[in-house]
């Protein structure tokens, strides 16, 4: 009976030692999720100068960049996933890997070959175990990303992009580097803080698209802008001058959209996984006081019975002591 | 009212400084561009690793390092687009200096390095 009662005394505090740990990680979660998204707000100015720099630049020069120009026959696709370094955020890894999934296996009935790069030690970890092949990874940053981080991703990919130009069916082109003829991202939109979806996207060749999306999202905004900017061309047209000229200009700051971009879905990747964690360490906080709630009762319940006990074993005893003496 | 223009520095992770200006200066990649209101609309690429100076109309002169920018003239507005930018008080320049040093300048990425911590410390006005 002693004995049960300790079990459940030790089971209690280790209980509320788990529970102070979920908490502390849910505020975390917490404090970060704003810290992200103050962030995405301060990167939308870069995003929103950058579009109308480069809205302004493409009605100016031929749209003939690699980067925006459709390959004949795509044969291989990087796909880019993006997932956290560390768990503890309920099923937000588990989201982008299964949208992954789907992305590569659409892929492959599209006759291209996917070729990863993952962000997120997570990500690795899963593709290790499954024993895929990827074919370059970048950790240790997936809560707090910089510009550097996304910068770095952004400058491997275009390059193996740009190295897919010459490449044949039969491998690697004049360059003798086996590039890749898509850019595929897939991340986890933050939409609000109940809602983040896993999203697959194309970063390049950049779709035509005439979505009403905001600046900020990755998407292909830039088309949408440009139609605008080409009906208004009518009453006004800004007579630009440019140095160096409007394509090489072009060729400049396409791949620092894609950067730009790229880090715009690692910080509301990172929203989204703070968001996660948040989520999951609230209900692991919950079930830790429903279990501490429990055992509590069982453990009160378990020290009546004994107090009963021994009550009923003096009763009993002095009793039989009182009808030994009575006799005597 | 002497003439002014609005000027917006503006780095991928946040907006750096913005302010009315008399004058700004930069390099390209073509040449040094003096900047003063009324300007002819222009988009220039920046050198590289650069320094940006701007004289605000209160009197105060902004430096700061730019790396990877473009700038961006329409009417009134002068916006310089920065991968990244430091201010001039804001620039570690011992951290600059030990970064210059150690840089490799025989591969393209170390060159690279070494301009930036250059450009840095000549914005910080520290270097030799």
């Amino acid at each position: 009976m002693a004995a049960q009662i300790r079990v459940l005394r030790r089971r209690i505090k280790s209980t509320q030692s788990i529970k102070k740990i979920t908490r502390a990680m849910e505020l975390i979660a917490t404090s970060r999720i704003v810290k992200a998204r103050a962030r995405v707000e301060e990167s939308k100015p870069y995003a929103e100068q950058m579009t109308a720099v480069l809205t302004e630049l493409a009605n100016n020069s031929a749209l003939d960049h690699p980067l925006l120009v459709e390959r004949e026959e795509p044969k291989r696709a990087a796909v880019l996933v993006v997932t956290s370094d560390r768990g503890q955020c309920g099923g937000y890894n588990a989201g982008v890997l299964k949208e992954a999934e789907q992305l590569q296996s659409l892929l492959r009935e599209q006759g291209k070959e996917p070729v990863l790069y993952v962000i997120g030690r997570k990500g690795v970890n899963y593709y290790r175990f499954r024993r895929r092949k990827v074919e370059q990874s970048w950790t240790g940053f997936s809560e707090q990303p910089n510009y550097e981080n996304a910068a770095v991703a952004a400058r491997t990919l275009v390059a193996a992009f740009m190295a897919g130009s010459d490449d044949t069916a039969e491998g690697p082109g004049e360059d003798g580097v086996q590039g890749v003829d898509e850019l595929h991202l897939v991340y986890t939109q933050f939409k609000n803080m109940v809602t983040q979806t896993p999203q697959a996207r194309r970063m390049a060749p950049m779709e035509v698209e005439y979505a009403v999306d905001t600046v900020a999202q990755p998407g292909g905004e830039i088309e949408e802008r440009r139609e605008e900017a080409v009906a208004a061309k009518g009453e006004l047209q800004s007579l630009y001058e440019f140095e160096p000229d409007a394509e090489t200009l072009f060729d400049a700051l396409l791949p620092k959209y894609i950067g730009a971009r790229l880090f715009a879905a690692l910080l509301e990747s990172a929203a989204s996984e703070s968001a996660n964690r948040q989520r999951a360490m609230k209900a692991a906080t919950d079930n830790a006081n429903d279990l501490i709630r429990t055992l509590t009762l069982e453990s009160n319940q378990a020290r009546q019975a004994q107090i009963t006990q021994e009550i009923s074993e003096i009763v009993g005893g002095a009793d039989a002591l009182v009808s030994t003496g009575s006799e005597s | 009212m002497a003439a002014e223009m609005t000027v917006d520095l503006v780095a991928v992770e946040r907006k750096i400084w913005s302010g009315q200006a008399g004058f700004l200066k930069a390099r390209t990649t073509v040449g040094d561009i003096g900047v003063l209101p009324g300007h002819q609309p222009t988009l220039a690429q920046l050198e590289d690793a650069g320094v940006v100076r701007v004289d605000g109309t209160d009197g105060t002169t902004t430096t700061l390092a730019v790396r990877g920018g473009f700038l961006s003239i329409t009417g009134d507005t002068v916006t310089v687009l920065a991968e990244f930018a430091e201010l001039a008080d804001e620039i570690d320049v011992a951290g600059a200096r030990a970064a210059r040093d150690r840089a490799d300048t025989s591969d393209p990425d170390g060159a690279a390095e070494a301009a930036w911590a250059n450009a840095r410390l000549q914005a910080a006005g520290a270097a030799e």
